[in-house]
This record gives C-alpha cells, structure tokens and sequence, in this order.
C-alpha cells in the first residue's frame, strides 16, 4: 500500500465542495451520508439538497431515480470513495442508461473519514476509470482547485453522464450532525425540486 | 391465475409509474409485460432498485421494486435507513421463493422466515391471491397513502401468470 493521499493532494473535501457548490445553484443536489452531508449543510443549505444520514452506497442510486424522473434538471450526487465502492453496480447502471443530465461528484479521500480514516482501496483502484469502462460519457480526475472549478464548469455544459472525481485530503471540518428531521429533508427537497 | 397485463394495469391503476428491480422467475411474466410497455428500469442490486425508487419518488413518481424475497435481505440497511426514517413510501412486489420447503436450498431459509422478518422490520405485508386481487391492490394502495413507508405485495408461485406456464 502506498502512503495516502496517493498524489500530494491540497485541498480538503470541505474546500473542495465549497467551489463545487458555488457552480450550482438550484440543482437537486444528492448529498452522501457522513461527513459530506454535515459539510455541504454547513458550506450552503439549500432546500434543494438531500442530505443522506444512512443507505451508505445509495447516493447514486437516488439521484439516478431524480434524474429518470426530471429528465429536464441536471441532477447532482456528491460522493465519497468508501460510497462508490460500497455501491460500485450503481456505475453500471447509470453507464447502461446514460442519463444525460446526471453529474457525479466523487470527494476522494482514500479513508472512511467518518469512522475514523480507516483505509479504502480507491489508493488503488481509480474510480474515474471504472466509470469510463461502465458507460460514462465523461470522466475527469482533478488534483486542485483550479483544474475542478476549468473542469466541473465544462461538465455542467455536456450532457452526461459525467463523473468529476476530486482528490481530497483527509482533513474532516467541524460540521454538526444533519439539523433537519428526515421526514422534513424529504418534504423541502420534494417542493424545493417540485 | 391472474394475467400479468391485468396485473400491472392493476398497479397502474393505482397511480404507480415508476417500475425497477432485479428479476425472479416467479416475476417473469410480470417484468416482460412491463417491458412491453416501456416502463420497466433495471437494476443491477434491489437496494439499488429501492434507492431508484427513493429519488423517484421525491421527483413526483409513485414507485414499485420486483424482487425475490431473497432481496429483501439486500436491500435492508436502505429500507431502514433510507425509506422508513425519511417516510418515503414505495410498493415492493416480492417473490415467495422457498415458501413452503419446496424450493433449492439457497431459498429455505428466507422462504420460511419471510413473513416474520417483514414483521419484525414493520413493513406491511400481504400476500396476493386470485380471490382478493381487488382487495390486495386497494389495501396496498391504502397503505402507501397513510403510512408513506415500503409495503409488500407477495407473489406465490402460480399466482400471476409466468413466462412458462
């Protein structure tokens, strides 16, 4: 195994996700259970993200459900390295159907940050590329700040499915726990994307 | 034997038009009938198909998951901590495989089990018959409404007609 992050990554995901988030605006936003989640609450809270606090591996499964369904709205899904492996036969999926307005946000950080850093394998295995052989139409793997914002920009332009993977270091913000009810997360999400 | 058009214009009288899942043999009939009508979606695992359904649902769709009771185990962690914690309602149409001991040996366990296990985990259940289809399909309907969780409708084998009959 080789030391994590694999390439000298900079930025953190919380940073990472904030430049992400300042290209959307009312897209429905399908927001991964753990840390992400409580970070993109505390970045922006928009009515029209869905924060995830269990179904770990299912992000992409949803937003694939909102994307069938509003085939007209570009649909978002951030992600996490230990979330697509966990869910990996969702890739096929959306590579088998092509959504065109389905964009998939992977904050790579090579750990379950959440239970504490233990090791993923994305070190080893790139999950950009497992996209690509799946179907995706894009794939782009992006190392700073820069090259996401040049590169998430240009996704938002093509039709996809696309995959935008971030290499984030481990750094975990200081976010609270999801302060929304999740009966009342699913009521403002479903008026907010209504 | 109930036949598998009548079985899915049933469920699309009930105002359900979002359809995944993964397949089962019990379920053939039912899934190439939706296939003919194009609005089948497939998955690749069932908690895929309910994670699917999940985002449907909140963009508007009444949604259905087929599969075999032995995907109900699959798809546990996001029946739990997905549907029922946030109230998202979906129909799952569940095979009975194992239902009775007369059945290969991977389907034994689960097939004796399978009413308890839904019990235990709250999710509404009943098993359709010839007799009460109209009955089942109101009750599941009723259901979907009041509780906004999952609820099952089970198919026993030779209930809805098959691909080979």
């Amino acid at each position: 195994m080789t030391m994590r992050p694999e390439e000298g990554t900079l930025i953190s995901r919380a940073q990472a996700m904030a430049a992400v988030l300042e290209l959307l605006t009312d897209q429905p936003v399908i927001v991964c259970n753990g840390f992400p989640s409580r970070e993109a609450q505390k970045i922006a809270d928009r009515p029209t993200h869905f924060y995830m606090i269990g179904s770990m591996g299912n992000a992409p499964a949803i937003a694939l459900g909102v994307a069938l369904a509003k085939p007209n709205k570009q649909v978002v899904t951030f992600d996490g390295d230990g979330n697509v492996l966990m869910g990996m036969g969702t890739l096929a999926t959306v590579g088998a159907l092509k959504p065109k307005n389905f964009i998939h946000v992977v904050f790579d950080n090579e750990v379950y940050g959440t239970t504490g850093n233990q090791p993923t394998i994305s070190n080893v295995v790139p999950l950009e590329k497992v996209a690509k052989a799946a179907g995706y139409a894009h794939v782009v793997r992006v190392l700073d700040r820069e090259d996401l914002v040049y590169e998430f920009k240009d996704l938002l332009k093509q039709d996809g499915p696309s995959m935008l993977l971030v290499k984030v270091n481990e750094f975990q913000e200081e976010a609270e726990r999801i302060l929304l009810d999740p009966p009342d997360l699913t009521k403002r999400f479903m008026k907010a994307i209504a | 034997m109930i036949d598998s058009d009548v079985f899915v214009q049933s469920l699309q009288n009930l105002g359900v038009n979002f359809f995944t899942g993964v397949p089962d043999s019990i379920l053939g009939g039912i899934i190439a009938e939706l296939m003919n009508r194009r609005l089948y979606t497939p998955a690749v695992r069932e908690d895929e198909a309910v994670g699917m359904a999940a985002g449907a649902y909140m963009a508007g769709k009444m949604p259905a998951v087929l599969m075999q009771n032995s995907g109900l185990g699959t798809s546990l962690n996001t029946l739990i901590s997905l549907n029922m914690i946030y109230r998202q309602p979906c129909i799952l149409i569940v095979s009975w495989r194992g239902q009775g001991g007369k059945d290969a040996p991977e389907h034994l366990v689960m097939g004796e089990v399978m009413p308890q296990f839904l019990d235990t985990m709250k999710i509404p259940h009943r098993t359709l018959t010839e007799k009460t289809a109209g009955d089942d399909f109101k009750w599941i309907a009723e259901i979907y409404q009041k509780q906004q969780i999952p609820v099952a409708l089970i198919i026993t084998k030779g209930v809805v007609k098959g691909l080979h009959p």
